[in-house]
């Protein structure tokens, strides 16, 4: 189970992105491809694991599962394909390793709220390129 | 409070790991050094058939390994029997490899002093497919006493490997192993991939491998030299 390296790699990113704005995340959104080998539910737990004594503790992980899609060489058309059990065209059945689309794994839009600026909160402008 | 907003920041999770396995590549390319790394589940036999790859390669070729496990150093230590250089990654309780691992397992080690470097996975056929480690050549390994529908339970990781190894054929006719069956859920889940029938064991089917990881050398080189 890899998941919670996973997770933890999806809370660094969300929070740099988060620093660099200065904004509060509510929830990360992710996009998840069918064949990027990680198993959504397991990743589900992970995340409120890896989120635990971070700013993003009791964010949500929103995850949009990315289905394959492969160019079919026969009918010169993008096909989504119902199965990863079966790389072939849909329509015509010729086998295709032309693989365009399911590999993500993208944390690709934070729901945030502008940082309030508290009393006893130092804001410390951080530079990062 | 102020209202939630939606930004996009479109953030690849194992780019890091990316970064580290292209500059790798990059490394192995320079070098002229043919990396392959394998895959299997538990128990399929990979330690003994890359320990006899190691061997039968060693009259012609310079060879090493990186051997991933995830307590034992049991797996090094047979390796070492082939007399090739093999250096031992203890994961812990991590179920793979990772770029970095393999980055810094390779600290003193010459690689322009190599044809081939193979990376033994952690025996896991789930967590490892995630991980681009900067190999070449991505082989996946399974023995007959696995069943012939191990592909389309473990499909990620077939699409993702570039050859695939099916060994102990010695026990094929004990296990009534279906050849065809296998060779169908293979090319379900990864079209066009080339297979291997082979037994470590008794030597059988690995000669035409082994003359394939040659071809796969000599046309890396060749690129290169372009």
């Amino acid at each position: 189970m890899h998941e919670l390296s996973i997770a933890m790699g999806i809370v660094d990113a969300a929070l740099e992105e988060a620093q660099r704005r200065g904004v509060q995340v509510s929830a990360v959104h992710l996009r998840l491809g069918a064949l990027s080998g990680v198993v959504k539910d397991a990743l589900m737990f992970s995340y409120e694991v890896a989120c635990q004594d971070t700013p993003l503790e009791g964010s949500q992980l929103i995850v949009e599962d990315v289905a394959v899609i492969v160019f079919c060489s026969q009918c010169r058309e993008t096909r989504t394909l119902p199965s990863v059990q079966l790389f072939q065209c849909p329509e015509c059945g010729t086998p295709t390793m032309d693989v365009r689309q399911g590999k993500e794994l993208e944390v690709f839009a934070l729901e945030v709220r502008e940082d309030p600026v508290e009393e006893h909160e130092v804001q410390e402008s951080e530079v990062q390129e | 409070m102020s209202e939630p907003r939606l930004v996009e920041v479109r953030r690849n999770v194992l780019k890091q790991n990316d970064v580290i396995a292209r500059s790798l590549r990059e490394q192995f390319r320079a070098a002229g050094v043919f990396v392959v790394s394998l895959v299997s589940s538990p128990g399929s036999g990979k330690t003994t058939f890359l320990e006899k790859t190691l061997t039968q390669l060693q009259p012609r070729y310079r060879v090493a390994a990186l051997v991933g496990d995830l307590a034992t150093e049991n797996d090094a230590v047979r390796l070492a029997r082939s007399k090739a250089p093999v250096k031992q990654i203890t994961t812990g309780t991590l179920c793979h490899l990772e770029a970095a691992m393999v980055q810094n397992a390779l600290q003193g080690w010459d690689l322009h002093q190599l044809d081939f470097l193979f990376i033994e996975n952690v025996g896991n056929l789930v967590c490892p497919s995630s991980y681009d480690l900067g190999e070449n050549l991505r082989l996946v390994l399974m023995s007959v006493t696995e069943g012939e529908d191990k592909p389309l339970k473990y499909p990620t990781i077939f699409n993702s490997a570039d050859v695939a190894v099916v060994t102990k054929n010695e026990l094929s006719v004990a296990v009534e192993f279906d050849w065809n069956a296998a060779r169908t859920s293979i090319q379900s889940v990864r079209p066009g991939m080339q297979i291997f029938r082979l037994s470590a064991k008794t030597g059988e089917g690995m000669e035409e491998y082994l003359e394939f990881l040659s071809q796969q050398l000599a046309e890396q080189r060749a690129v290169a030299r372009v």
